[in-house]
């Protein structure tokens, strides 16, 4: 059998708090730090103890980063899950497990190998305190996968030398578990497996990190000084990363005082409301929540529409509606953030893709509504926000500027012959602003959700209340010029498709699957609302574009057609929503599948 | 309420304050209130304590929720920059904005409704934050905006004006207050500006959470005969125990209060808090001591009116946060941004 580097999805089977995302975790990171292109996916109940979890590591020299449908190696070490883990192994794939206790004979299957491994009981004569030897479970399948994979041991001890610095008591201990595992593997088992790892030197200077973080670190690059949140999974990490980095980036040197302020808030209305207090008083100023957040930040989001004031808003989405499952991830928040409080309100939206681009469209939305003077909405998920995604290092241009947008200065005032704060001046439906407290006679105005007129005045006049709303749709033009182009590759394709988010992560690898079969498509990444010239010309120009999404309803293809009054039957919906993300060969069949059912021309006859 | 404009003149021979100003520079848009409103009393109040303080009438961040309230921000300090937000959010809004710039003296002005039913929990949150403000609740007992409905501060069996009896126990906002922190609690009534005055002087002055209790009433919707939240309860029930004084640093020390023991006490910027007590037995820097008392005196049917606590050295939340000295607003990119040298260690972390 020859033998296969780099190519393969390993799932770990697991009990919720036991110890083994810090195993896991090590790895994913072995293989990394090897080289080799890996993604993760964090698979957990919305639990702390004691429920199952699995943790899968995709591995691809090609760098297809989304997942794929089937385990070639299975860690099972949870018994509550065996039945289903035993199952979910691909013909020809490998089962791993503890065979302390032998495997039921019903779990048997003829067309996977079996690898047991007596880990329990290899731990018994080795360790006496039974904690231990309950979390060096862990790290002894990790040892004995580092032979099974031919994984470079010296990667994984000097992994756990720098987890455990400062602890080294626990170095040794940990060192040995991991060889149990290993010289386990190499006497006993047939080691290293035709399925294996090599060094690669495909990564580049990749960095490997989770999306959440990189919004909390951007968010600091960006100039937030606060940052005002409630609990809520799967955003909490972007709050507890701004923190955590800010605590040692933003630190006046000379008395170890802040420069910048964090609130964990009583709610999410709350958190929204610091928000937009703090940017009306000049601060730039983020919250981050998730789906049910943002139905309770829907009011204010209505009054910083309307009274014009900048926020920034990061929803790491979930699978909805209600609770629905909070700790998997979804697309389905698109049109309740576009359309996000009750009467005529919609809002730009950012929708990142890997950590890069969350750190990116971090700094990018402050300045955005600091520009736009409204709130904007980046639409992560749990896909990119909780899972840690290869991604190109983080970057800062030292000479770019923050854009503060309009806001006039007490010199600025003085200059000016008549101050109108809703006035049109420049044409663009974005009129001037002050901050409380600039000047001692002039600038001084009131902010409402009430109607008023180009000068901030109270009034009920029809035409004043309609000339404001439709100023506030010249403003939505202004911010079409200004949110960032999709991401198009065109080559003269009939059909097209569209995605945005992590939809992206497994679409090269789809199109790379539809190719043998004659079917070839133009991309197009939508990166944010209200959409560009160049997205309404890429699906004028094609005669058919799948909008590939993970929701029920299709909400972004919804979203395309009301605003853009397309044709409904040009644009093909494929969704999926099952709560696991996306992966190539889903997207792949459904394309393939709506071919075939509208005879649709392929370029070359269907390989066999 | 008048639909005449307020003339831009003034008399010449207005009095000006340390800074060089008349009231008048303090004064807001004329107020579309109902003529009597408790509420145009206490914005009044408000006028004349930052008037008789100096304080720059443009450096102030007025917030409010929505109600009869709310309005009022619009009818004091026009010089200054209001927010009208959403209903029972001020207390967020104003935290943000106090976050943003701790410079400016930060205002909130609410209604019963707005603190006490839909911003309950908001109310509750910005007390225990401590943020540096002056909280003042316009406290009528009833939703006046919305033609009279019962609000949660009505007393139990306090009834409407066609007679029915309010069936539930009311929140008192400033036991709360005391409950949960606030370095400052008052209560006043909107008809007794020689008392409401020195009040707001004080809690202008203070360093932290100044929660004051304004009993404001109705005169639409609650101030008949049966209502406790009427010019005439007040008058009969209301029971002052602790006046004070706000004594500015040059100014003559003088009273007009009946006899009681006195208490001098230094505010954080030098100036003097004076103190009378008008109940000997009562302490206004025992917090438990002040809720049992108030608390005995409401199931009495007296409302406890003065400055019912006060603890001047209590850290805002600024202290709490520890943030830097200088307004976050005023930070530049230079204060705030690590610059891209700080990504490489960042970026090594991550491999």
């Amino acid at each position: 059998m020859d033998t296969i580097y780099n190519d393969f999805v390993i799932r770990f089977a697991n009990v919720n708090g036991s110890g083994s995302a810090s195993a896991n975790g090590m790895f994913a990171k072995a293989l990394f730090r090897m080289g080799i292109p890996v993604a993760t996916r964090n698979i957990f109940p919305s639990n702390i103890q004691g429920l199952p979890t699995w943790f899968e590591v995709r591995v691809s020299e090609q760098g297809y980063l989304g997942r794929r449908e089937g385990v070639d190696i299975m860690v099972a070490m949870n018994a509550e899950t065996l039945v289903e883990d035993v199952a979910s192994v691909k013909p020809g794939g490998y089962l791993v497990y503890d065979n302390s206790k032998p495997l039921a004979k019903t779990l048997r299957r003829d067309d996977i190998n079996e690898i047991g491994i007596p880990i329990a009981t290899l731990l018994l004569t080795e360790f006496t305190d039974p904690k231990q030897r309950s979390l060096f479970k862990n790290i002894t399948y990790l040892g004995a996968l580092a032979g099974l994979l031919n994984i470079e041991f010296e990667v994984i001890t000097g992994m756990v030398a720098t987890q455990y610095k400062g602890k080294d008591a626990l170095i040794a201990p940990n060192i040995h578990a991991l060889e149990i595992g290993r010289d386990y593997a190499y006497q006993y088992l047939s080691a290293p497996l035709p399925l294996q790892v090599r060094r690669s030197n495909s990564l580049g200077d990749k960095i490997m990190l989770d999306g959440n973080m990189a919004a909390g670190l951007g968010s600091i690059y960006g100039g937030a000084t606060v940052c005002a949140w409630y609990p809520i999974t799967p955003s909490t990490s972007v709050a507890e990363a701004f923190e955590q980095h800010a605590n040692k980036l933003r630190i006046d040197k000379a008395t170890g005082q802040k420069k910048f302020a964090i609130i964990q808030a009583e709610d999410e209305l709350a958190a929204i409301g610091i928000v937009i207090g703090a940017a009306w008083n000049g601060a730039r100023s983020f919250t981050a929540t998730s789906g049910p957040g943002v139905s309770l930040m829907s009011e204010f989001l209505g009054l910083a529409y309307f009274a014009e004031l900048p926020a920034v808003l990061w929803d790491i989405q979930r699978a909805g509606p209600s609770t629905g499952m909070p700790t998997r991830t979804q697309q389905s928040d698109v049109l309740a953030a576009a359309y996000a409080s009750h009467g005529d309100t919609k809002h730009p939206l950012l929708f990142p893709a890997d950590p890069k681009e969350c750190f990116d469209f971090a700094a990018l939305a402050l300045d955005l509504a600091d520009r736009l003077q409204t709130p904007i909405i980046v639409l992560s998920d749990l896909e990119l926000g909780m899972n840690d995604n290869l991604s190109d290092p983080l970057e800062w241009d030292d000479e770019r500027r923050y854009d503060r947008g309009k806001v006039l200065d007490a010199q600025a005032l003085d200059d000016l012959e008549v101050f109108g704060r809703y006035l049109d001046v420049d044409g663009d439906g974005i009129g001037y602003r002050t901050l409380p407290g600039t000047h001692p006679d002039k600038g001084g105005f009131f902010t409402r959700g009430t109607s008023r007129d180009e000068f901030a005045a109270y009034t009920e006049n029809p035409e004043a209340y309609q000339r404001n709303m439709e100023r506030l749709l010249k403003k939505w033009q202004t911010a079409a010029t200004l949110i960032p182009r999709a991401e198009i590759s065109q080559n003269g394709c009939n059909g097209g498709v569209l995605y945005f988010g992590t939809t992206a992560l497994p679409m090269p690898e789809a199109l790379d699957l539809l190719a043998p079969e004659g079917i070839q498509l133009d991309t197009c990444r939508v990166r944010g609302f209200p959409f560009g010239e160049e997205v309404v010309n890429f699906i004028n120009e094609h005669e058919f574009v799948f909008v590939v999404e993970q929701n029920r309803d299709g909400q972004m293809r919804k979203l395309l057609i009301n605003e853009h009054d397309f044709d409904p039957h040009k644009l093909v919906s494929i969704t999926y929503y099952a709560g696991l993300s996306i992966s190539a060969d889903f997207i792949q069949q459904s394309i393939a599948d709506y071919y075939q059912q509208h005879k649709l021309a392929r370029l070359t006859e269907v390989q066999s | 309420m008048t639909f005449v404009a307020k003339p831009k003149t003034r008399h010449p021979h207005l009095p000006v304050n340390e800074i060089g100003l008349t009231r008048r520079d303090y004064e807001g848009a004329v107020s579309t209130l109902c003529a009597g409103c408790g509420h145009d009393s206490v914005s009044a109040a408000i006028v004349q304590a930052c008037a008789e303080l100096s304080l720059p009438p443009h450096r102030f961040a007025k917030v409010s929720g929505i109600g009869c309230s709310s309005k009022t921000p619009s009818y004091f300090l026009s010089k200054s920059h209001g927010f009208n937000s959403v209903h029972g959010r001020m207390p967020s809004v104003i935290t943000g904005a106090n976050l943003a710039n701790k410079d400016l003296h930060c205002v909130g002005v609410s209604g019963d409704g707005d603190s006490a039913s839909i911003g309950m929990g908001q109310f509750a949150h910005v007390v225990r934050r401590r943020i540096n403000m002056l909280y003042v609740v316009d406290n009528n007992g009833t939703y006046g905006l919305t033609k009279g409905q019962f609000s949660a501060t009505n007393d139990l069996g306090s009834t409407s004006k066609k007679g029915v009896p309010n069936l539930y126990a009311p929140i008192d906002l400033a036991s709360i207050a005391l409950q949960l922190g606030a370095s400052f609690v008052a209560r006043s009534f909107s008809g007794d500006k020689r008392q409401l005055v020195p009040l707001m002087k004080a809690a202008l002055k203070h360093k932290g959470m100044a929660f004051i209790d304004v009993i404001s009433p109705c005169v639409a919707f609650n101030n008949h005969q049966g209502s406790t939240k009427s010019y005439e309860y007040l008058r009969h029930h209301g029971q002052n125990v602790v006046n004070a004084d706000y004594i500015g640093d040059h100014e003559e020390i003088t009273a007009d209060y009946a006899p009681g023991s006195v208490e001098d006490v230094t505010m954080p910027d030098g100036s003097t808090l004076r103190m009378y007590k008008l109940d000997s037995a009562y302490d206004p820097h025992d917090r438990v001591g002040a809720l049992s008392y108030i608390q005995r005196k409401q199931q009495e049917g007296e409302v406890v009116t003065g400055l019912l606590y006060v603890d001047p050295d209590a850290a805002d939340c600024h202290e709490i946060l520890d943030t830097v000295e200088q307004p976050l607003n005023e930070l530049t990119e230079q204060d705030l941004c690590p610059g891209n040298a700080a990504l490489t260690a960042i970026n090594a972390s991550f491999r």
